[in-house]
């Protein structure tokens, strides 16, 4: 056998590579100052950003390493909402990094790099060992955050319950893909689908142990995406660590956790969708976490006295949003996801820089203390409430077409093919829970807007908190009105797991 | 190429609410008619399309003063795409005198001035742009764009309750509207080609099998029902109306309501016939419901502004009886003209509420009593707008009212009109009642002898509202000739 040199390609891992560097310079930078640098850590984490992104732009599609790294559709695109929001979580924690956190401002700025850089690496790997490596880069610096005010008991409380909880995900999630291994001989995912498939067709059915392996896979990575039963850790992790970080877990750290479902199983398991297949099929399952986490994360949000806790559950009932276009498996389905949490990265993280900036100025997380901020802080409520608006789904904003985008995938599969009627009662109650969600979004407008007495606070915020507001604004009005540019992107997604778009 | 005029009375309040977001809030006489005057421009538009639609369209059934389709969003097939024709022509004159008259009557707004005009003119941009649209997409945006203005407008500046019925408000009608975005994604994937187009989708939609109409119409009824709103799922409107400003409740009730006949009339009854004859039946046993229930709730009313609100239920189920009836042209135009009268009357009777309670305080019945000796215009005006109410011939609830009965007494279950009939009396039973309590008996000088009459502002406002009421009573013709040919195309698609 001809054994060859893989192909590196090096070139392919160049924005990873640069934005690891700079987080080493970040981290070095504030040591070698004394810890006297003062806001420019930040500002230099941003622009090592902005540089990513633009390496990130002229690199372009390709692979690296034989077909461990491809930098395909998907990659690209979820890569660019890996660096909208650590741009983002970044520029709304300046506020508490004067405050709070003055001494170790370059560990702050530096682990956020580093778990976006594990991100980038997670969306880029085609192989399960990597992939679970780039999973793992992401969560570990995410732990430190968490529990980044030593001093304050609810994020020690907060790292802590993160630590052990991905930890134990981590652990599913490798028992599971040790099966698969076992199953296919590969951790290559393209091989796996094929080797898989073969086994199948060999031996009529594989048999209990996929079974196994799907319902830990789907464990594993659902503790990272927060689909109940598996979501028990997110309102305290979100209540307990810096609002930058629980927004930057809200987005990035979920949208990692999509991708890494969409490659494990739109690509390695997408022979075993259908119920055909059962009792292999994953897709019902996965529609009855869809379920759970709008149905669980709607209610439960209903009652919460904390905004933070408050998004915490609201961001279960997104993901639950976003997973109905993942068990759609069409090409419109994973357009939508790619779309929707397109979407949801300019409206959350919006809507938790404006929550940052209120803490900052207030101390205050309870949704009571917004009561009358219309009168004292115009700009900051219209903002909020425009995030909000936007993450209920209200027409012209971005977040509606998102839902529809999503809601549209669904009813495609269904109406097309009867066996997935069961797709229709996911839509019913995406759209059922969506009325609950307009109680608790409104409830903060409510405050902001309907009481009689003027807030005691007058919010003022800094250029970087200000440019959050903007870039959320601009993002949630103009993928709301003009989406059809991301929409193209955004449709070239199923291209990476062989769907032909449309 | 012409002047979009259907893009400009969409997009001219939505200009003026910007407008008004850019004058400083002190300066309250600025704002108030700066907005004034951006709703006079799609108001005077609005007269001119009705006009120049009676003179040069009302011939043709076929749309009128069309833009577009333009794509929009070309991956999903979303288009810009607007037009009328003989049913939208007089909601649109309807919302653009209305929405003027409104913010007319806004002037004794004194608290947060600024946020309220502007929220007021991006509702009549809401409104204008559900009348003009046709492509689903942009039907539901404009239909969803309103709700969140008049959930501001109803909780910012209502009443005690305030809070909880500007978010029933808003929970009732995005919980209806949800289940118009399913109908309309259904129809979108099941028509080949994918469109969204209303007037393809009318096209296609009959041939479609008759389980899918069904579940397409319940869907979208649900939706408009709640709108309209159709007895059981009214619950929501005598919050609304009670808690509003008045301004609010006079779009409430000459506007938004309508909106949800008026999409049954675009939408679900050209498209679905089939589903529609099955269940033409129950659609009128709910509006006899309606106006028998209605009516009756209203008799025992001891609010004012609720007797009128729970009167609109009534007023309403005369619509969906006539809807009900879709075979004959006469009932379908009865429905018309109960849009426009009842949008005309109601908005009076609300604005001469809220006059009353200006000075008074109180809308309760029972604190009034001789009214009539101490202001004899502003009874002169109500009683006019009661009697109008309660279908006095020459006045347009009569003509409306009279054609509701004579087109559904030949189409649908004789009986069932025939109670509906009974409505009639029971309107004029609370009407009179009310009349009776407030302005005739004796009149309590130690407390009402400070009240004032109504003044030149308040009477300009309800003045126009006055003259189309009896002009319409009087001399039905125009208004029917401008919709007739729209009405018999209609109701020839609706008998496919």
């Amino acid at each position: 056998m001809d054994w060859q040199l893989p192909e590196y390609n090096l070139q392919m891992m160049l924005p990873e590579i640069f934005l690891f560097l700079w987080a080493l310079v970040v981290f070095t930078f504030d040591l070698l100052t004394k810890r006297k640098t003062g806001s420019a850590v930040g500002y230099l984490s941003l622009v090592g950003l902005l540089v990513t992104g633009f390496i990130l732009s002229i690199t372009g599609y390709g692979r690296g390493f034989s077909t461990m790294f491809f930098n395909d559709p998907i990659a690209l695109f979820f890569k660019i909402i890996f660096l909208g929001a650590a741009f983002l979580a970044i520029a709304s924690s300046f506020g508490i990094t004067k405050q709070k956190i003055v001494n170790h401002r370059g560990e702050f700025f530096g682990l956020i790099l580093f778990s976006t850089v594990g991100m980038m690496f997670l969306a880029s790997s085609n192989e399960l060992l990597s992939l679970y490596i780039g999973l793992e880069l992401t969560t570990i610096p995410l732990f430190v955050l968490a529990a980044f005010f030593k001093d304050d008991k609810l994020s020690v409380e907060a790292g802590i319950k993160y630590f052990v909880v991905g930890a134990f995900s981590s652990a599913l999630l490798v028992y599971g893909i040790s099966f698969l291994y076992g199953l296919s001989g590969t951790t290559d995912l393209v091989q796996m689908k094929i080797n898989i498939a073969l086994t199948h067709l060999t031996f009529k059915n594989i048999g209990v142990i996929l079974v196994l392996a799907v319902v830990l896979v789907i464990a594993g990575i659902g503790y990272k995406l927060a689909l109940p039963p598996f979501h028990q850790w997110v309102p305290d992790v979100y209540e307990g660590s810096p609002t930058p970080i629980a927004a930057f877990l809200s987005v990035g750290s979920k949208a990692a956790g999509l991708v890494a479902f969409a490659k494990i199983f739109l690509n390695g398991l997408s022979a075993f969708y259908g119920p055909e297949m059962a009792p292999n099929d994953w897709g019902k399952l996965t529609g009855l976490l869809a379920c759970l986490a709008m149905i669980v994360g709607n209610v439960l949000a209903i009652r919460q006295s904390n905004i933070k806790r408050m998004l915490g559950y609201s961001s279960i009932a997104q993901a639950g949003y976003i997973m109905i276009g993942m068990v759609a498996m069409n090409e419109l389905g994973l357009a939508s996801v790619g779309f929707y949490m397109f979407a949801y990265l300019f409206a959350n993280m919006g809507a938790f820089g404006v929550v940052a900036i209120f803490e900052d100025k207030t101390g205050s997380c309870q949704i009571s203390s917004y009561s009358g901020l219309s009168r004292t802080s115009p700009m900051l409520s219209v903002s909020l409430t425009i995030f909000l608006l936007s993450l209920v789904g209200i027409p012209p904003l971005a977040g509606f077409l998102a839902k529809y985008y999503v809601f549209a995938s669904a009813i495609k599969l269904a109406s097309s093919n009867p066996s997935y009627n069961w797709m229709y009662w996911l839509v019913g109650i995406g759209l059922i829970t969506a009325v609950f969600s307009l109680y608790y979004y409104a409830n903060v407008i409510k405050n902001m807007y309907f009481a009689a007495e003027p807030s005691v606070y007058r919010v003022n915020f800094s250029a970087p908190a200000m440019s959050v507001i903007v870039i959320g604004l601009v993002g949630v009005f103009l993928f709301g009105l003009y989406p059809e540019p991301i929409l193209r992107f955004a449709s070239d997604i199923p291209l990476s797991f062989g769907l032909v778009p449309r | 190429m012409e002047f979009p005029f259907l893009s400009s009375v969409v997009f001219v309040p939505l200009a003026g609410m910007v407008v008004v977001m850019l004058i400083p809030k002190q300066n309250v006489l600025a704002i108030r008619w700066t907005s004034v005057i951006f709703s006079l421009f799609p108001m005077l538009v609005s007269f001119w399309l009705t006009w120049d639609y009676f003179f040069n369209h009302a011939g043709s059934a076929a749309m009128a003063y069309v833009e577009g389709p333009y794509n929009w969003i070309p991956s999903l097939n979303i288009q810009y795409y607007l037009g009328v024709d003989g049913i939208s022509v007089p909601m649109l004159f309807l919302t653009g005198l209305l929405t003027t008259v409104s913010l007319l009557a806004s002037f004794n707004i004194e608290n947060r001035v600024k946020e309220y005009f502007a929220f007021f003119l991006l509702l009549e941009a809401g409104m204008m742009g559900v009348f003009v649209a046709l492509d689903f997409f942009l039907f539901y945006v404009f239909w969803e764009v309103m709700l969140v203005p008049m959930y501001f407008l109803i909780g910012v500046w209502g009443g005690p309750r305030k809070e909880y019925a500007a978010i029933k408000f808003f929970l009732y009608t995005l919980f209806g509207s949800l289940f118009m975005l399913v109908s309309i994604l259904i129809l979108y994937f099941t028509s080949e080609p994918h469109t969204l187009n209303m007037m393809t989708l009318i096209d296609i939609c009959p041939t479609m099998s008759h389980s899918l109409q069904m579940v397409c119409f319940i869907f979208f009824f649900i939706a408009f029902a709640i709108k309209v709103p159709v007895w059981p799922f009214h619950t929501w409107l005598p919050d609304a109306h009670v808690e509003a400003p008045t301004a609010v409740s006079v779009i409430l009730a000459g506007v938004l309501l309508k909106m949800g006949t008026y999409a049954m009339l675009r939408i679900s009854w050209p498209m679905f016939p089939g589903a529609l004859r099955t269940l033409s039946f129950w659609i009128a046993v709910l509006g006899a419901i309606g106006i028998i229930y209605g009516a009756l709730v209203s008799m025992a009313q001891k609010d004012l502004k609720k007797l009128v609100a729970y009167s609109s239920v009534s007023h309403m189920g005369f619509c969906m009886l006539a809807l009900a009836a879709f075979s004959s042209v006469t009932a379908i135009a009865g429905c018309m003209f109960q849009m426009v009268s009842h949008g005309l009357i109601t908005g009076a009777m609300f604005l001469l509420v809220g006059v009353l309670y200006d000075r008074a305080h109180t809308r309760e019945i029972a604190a009034f009593g001789g009214l009539g000796v101490k202001i004899p215009v502003y009874t002169g005006i109500m009683v006019l707008f009661s009697m109008a109410s309660l279908g006095l011939p020459g006045m347009s609830g009569f003509v409306s009212e009279f054609m509701v009965f004579v087109g559904s007494f030949g189409a649908l279950n004789k009986v069932l009109v025939a109670i509906c009939v009974l409505g009639v009396v029971l309107g004029a039973t609370y009407i009179l009642r009310m009349v009776q309590n407030i302005f005739l008996g004796e009149f309590d000088l130690a407390r009402w002898g400070g009240l004032t009459e109504i003044n030149l502002r308040e009477i300009i406002s309800v003045a126009p509202l006055a003259v189309l009421t009896i002009a319409i009573g009087v001399y039905p013709k125009p208004l029917s000739m401008l919709m007739s040919a729209t009405l018999e195309n209609l109701v020839t698609l609706m008998a496919r």
